[in-house]
Parts: C-alpha cells; sequence; structure tokens
C-alpha cells in the first residue's frame, strides 16, 4: 500500500509546489531579470548541442533509409521524404527534448538543490522572497520561449546533415534529396512537433526543479536528484509523446 | 522585543524543544548556546519561521508570528536579516549584487540609491574593495562580513546569527562577533545569535540562554557564567583544563 501511496504523495508534492510557483512575482523588474538569463542558460546555451546531434542524426538517418528503405521498387524520393517525417514528426521534438532533458533537466536539479543545501533557498525565504516562484518560474517560462526555437534549428540542422551526406557521401543526388524533403509536405507536422515540444519543456522545467528544489542532505543527494530528475523527465516525456501524437494526428 | 513562550518541537514522536520560554531584548545581543545536537538550531530555525513549532507562542513586538496570517508573515520576514552558518551567498551574484538584492526586491529606491545604499552596507563591514568579487573569490570571514551587509541592508529589526563563527580562525571570530554586536547597537536590533563558540558567550553574551536536550536549562549573562554552579553550563563552556583553570583565576580576581 505505501508504495502505491509513494507516487502519490510525490505527485501531490509536486502540484504544491507548482501552486507556489505560479503566483505573481513580487518584482517584475526581478522577475524580468531571471527570465532573460535563464532564456541564455536554458535555450541560447543548449543551441550548439541540439545543431551538432540535429546534423549527424540528420546525416545517419539519410544513409539508413537509402541504404534500407530505398529499393529499385520504390520512388527516388522515399529516402528525402521519410528523412524529413522522422525528423519533423519524432526527431526534433520528442528525441530532441529527451537529449536537453539530460543537459537541462539536470542542470536545474543540480542548480536547485545546491542552492537549497547550501541554505541559499533558505536565505530567500528569510527575506521573505517566494523562493519558489522567483528561481522556477523564469526557468519554465524561459524554456517554454525558447523550445519553439531549439525545434526549428533542430529540423534545419537535420536537413542540412541530410545534404551534407548526400554530398560528400555520394549516395543520393541533392535533387532527389530536394523532391523528397518537399515531397507531399504538410506544415501541420511543423506545427505539431513544436505543439509537443512545449508541453516537454514544461515536464523537463518543473520535473527537475521539483527534484532539486526538494532536496534533502548533502552532496550526495544533489547528485541523487539530478538522476531522478533525467530519468523521470525521459519518461514522461515518452508518456505525454504517445497522447500527444495521438491527439495531434 | 522578542518573546519565546512554551514553545515546543517534536519531529514524530522525539521532542527536540521542550517548553522554551525567552525574552530577547532590542538592542542587546541575545544568545542561544549549547552543545551540537541540542535543538538550538531548531529553535532558530522556528523563531525565524522555516520550521513550526508544535505548541508555543513566539511574539515579535507582541505579534504571534506562528498564527499571523501568511501575508503577514512575509511583511514581518522583511524586518529580519539573517546570517547563516554557511553565509549563503547568492553565487551567481557579485558581492555589490547580493548585498543590494534585498533592495532590489523590496525598496523603492532608484538604481543610484540602491546602490549607494549597499555601497554603504559594504563600507561598515570593510569590504567596499571587493565589490566586483564573487563569493568564491574570498575567504570565508569575507564571506560572512558580506552575509552581514546583506542582512542589514533594509534596516531590520530583527537580525539572526546561526553559527556565524563556524569555520573561522578565533581572531577571524573575534571580528565577526565585534561586528554583530556593534551593529546590533547601532540599528537598535533584536539581535539572537546561535552560538557553541566560548569566545563569542564571554565576549558579546549580554543575555544567554544554554540549552541542553531540547530544555531550556539555564539563563544568564556572560558575568553569570562565571559564578554559575550548573554544571551542565560550565561543563560545556570551560570543557577544557585550560578554561577551567582560567575561570578560577578570574572568579579569585573577582
Amino acid at each position: 500500500m505505501a508504495s502505491l501511496l509513494s507516487p502519490l504523495h510525490t505527485f501531490g508534492r509536486y502540484l504544491e509546489l507548482m501552486a507556489k510557483v505560479f503566483a505573481r512575482p513580487e518584482r517584475m523588474r526581478m522577475f524580468f531579470k531571471q527570465y532573460v538569463k535563464e532564456m541564455q542558460q536554458l535555450g541560447v546555451d543548449s543551441i550548439v548541442i541540439v545543431l551538432m546531434i540535429s546534423f549527424f542524426i540528420g546525416a545517419v538517418i539519410c544513409i539508413q533509409m537509402k541504404v534500407n528503405i530505398q529499393s529499385p521498387w520504390m520512388p527516388r524520393f522515399t529516402t528525402g521524404y521519410t528523412t524529413r517525417e522522422i525528423l519533423l514528426l519524432e526527431f526534433s521534438s520528442s528525441i530532441m527534448c529527451l537529449i536537453l532533458a539530460g543537459k537541462v533537466g539536470s542542470n536545474i536539479a543540480s542548480e536547485l538543490g545546491t542552492m537549497r543545501v547550501t541554505q541559499q533557498i533558505d536565505a530567500l525565504e528569510i527575506m521573505g522572497v517566494n523562493s519558489a516562484s522567483f528561481l522556477i518560474l523564469p526557468k519554465i517560462l524561459g524554456l517554454v520561449t525558447m523550445i519553439p526555437l531549439l525545434v526549428s534549428f533542430s529540423i534545419v540542422a537535420g536537413f542540412a546533415g541530410a545534404y551534407a551526406i548526400s554530398f560528400v557521401g555520394g549516395i543520393i543526388t541533392a535533387e532527389d534529396l530536394t523532391y523528397g524533403l518537399q515531397h507531399g509536405f504538410n506544415p501541420w507536422f511543423v506545427w505539431m512537433g513544436v505543439i509537443k515540444s512545449l508541453f516537454f519543456a514544461f515536464i523537463i522545467a518543473s520535473v527537475s526543479a521539483f527534484y532539486g528544489y526538494t532536496v534533502e542532505g548533502g552532496s550526495v543527494e544533489v547528485g541523487k536528484a539530478s538522476t531522478d530528475s533525467v530519468v523521470h523527465c525521459s519518461m514522461l516525456i515518452l508518456f505525454a509523446d504517445i497522447f500527444l501524437t495521438q491527439l495531434l494526428s | 522585543m522578542i518573546e519565546l513562550q512554551g514553545v515546543h518541537k517534536s519531529f514524530g514522536d522525539k521532542s527536540v524543544l521542550i517548553d522554551i520560554n525567552a525574552r530577547f531584548d532590542t538592542g542587546r545581543t541575545n544568545l542561544i548556546i549549547g552543545q551540537s545536537g541540542s535543538g538550538k538550531t531548531v529553535l532558530m530555525k522556528c523563531i525565524v519561521g522555516l520550521l513550526t513549532p508544535t505548541r508555543g507562542q513566539i511574539l515579535y513586538d507582541g505579534r504571534d508570528f506562528v498564527t499571523m496570517s501568511k501575508r503577514e508573515r512575509t511583511l514581518l520576514r522583511r524586518e529580519m536579516g539573517m546570517i547563516f552558518q554557511s553565509a549563503a551567498l547568492f553565487d551567481s551574484m557579485t558581492v555589490l549584487e547580493n548585498v543590494m538584492f534585498p533592495l532590489d526586491m523590496f525598496s523603492a529606491d532608484n538604481l543610484v540609491d540602491r546602490q549607494r545604499r549597499a555601497r554603504q552596507c559594504l563600507d561598515r563591514v570593510n569590504l567596499l574593495e571587493a565589490e566586483r568579487k564573487f563569493p568564491d573569490e574570498i575567504s570565508g570571514g569575507m564571506q560572512k562580513r558580506v552575509a552581514i551587509a546583506r542582512a542589514i541592508a533594509l534596516n531590520p529589526r530583527y537580525l539572526f546569527c546561526d553559527e556565524p563563527n563556524s569555520g573561522l580562525d578565533p581572531r577571524t571570530s573575534l571580528v565577526i562577533d565585534e561586528l554583530i554586536h556593534s551593529i546590533t547597537q547601532e540599528y537598535q536590533m533584536t539581535t539572537i545569535m546561535n552560538t557553541h563558540d566560548m569566545n563569542s558567550v564571554m565576549g558579546i553574551g549580554e543575555s544567554i540562554i544554554f540549552i541542553r536536550e531540547g530544555h531550556q536549562e539555564w539563563t544568564g549573562t556572560k558575568a553569570d557564567v562565571l559564578r554559575s554552579h550548573n554544571e551542565h553550563l560550565t561543563d560545556f563552556i570551560f570543557a577544557s583544563n585550560l578554561l577551567k583553570e582560567a575561570r578560577q583565576a578570574l572568579i579569585a580576581k573577582q
């Protein structure tokens, strides 16, 4: 019974924290300062890794499609077409957010956890500051604001990777790839990726903030909170992906 | 003035504080002393509202902190300053930004006035030259002084210090003690300080309560400590033979 109630208890504490987080900021000037800082720290600082991973995965998907899917019985645009669909529908939204759960999620959990164990959060509370709102709200809004940009960059970098391999590897002509990428294009798929990523961004920022903010103990617990946040964010993203894909398709 | 009336605190069935009654006067350095694990940090956390007492009243100039509304608590907290054992400076901010933080959050002054006030506070703790440094670029003693500057930025009525000498050498400890004592008198604050440092007790202990195993065992001043026949208190304060001999010498001198 206790093991059944434990996740419910955790979920209840998460909701309590979110109720504190979504309070009106005490000083809008300080809130915007934090908000801009978080957009830079969580979003802008992730652009390079998003571009690199997307570029290489785009190239690998293109090779895999050409080698394993395309045959003389299939149209030549198949490689470009399937590469585009994979990038738009799953990679640049869901898989990219799983990667960001590792980078951004652990960053948020360890930052807040360290602030907790070094009494910086207590210091905020003593001053009469709503520490949950002051620290977490800018992170959630910052990541939710930046995620459409990261998804767009990921899509473009994935296509760039596919083009690069078509030139360097010579496995497909640029014309066939271009034709495949444009064939039967449905703009809704881009929006679908962006909408899904907004939910995933909220999961990454809020869940990892919960694990960091509620740390009790020392550096070992901060490390554990960081790991827990990545594991739970990843599971929740995959779980939410099923519902969102069904809902939006 | 802060008054504690019948304060109890339990965690599950374990009582950590039992019937604490004390009065902390304004303009004095009030010390809470006791061994590690005696309950003094829990008492401090109850007083500042980081923990809620199981029973009892905590009166800030007659206002009961335990029963007041969340809004009243938030407003009262803006009259408090606290110096933590670890200094608890915000490590992503410079020294000046740390001291400016309470002003940025709660002061209606413009940027120039806020900076001027923060520099005044830094000057008061002799740290004006370190304003551009980050907390990890300055020593532990300097961090404590920055914490003092941050705590007084909003002219608080109540100052709390949780083992401010922890991890400092004796000379730096004396500097911190003197600073807290002089600032208390200068700003006419009600200061409560947790400590197990004998130098602090004999140096600035204008009013002392001794906590042992959650009970308030003794109350007095630094002068009373010498004359006290409380075995637990004298064992705690004059722990080494050297200090015991020093005590005897002082009593004989008096």
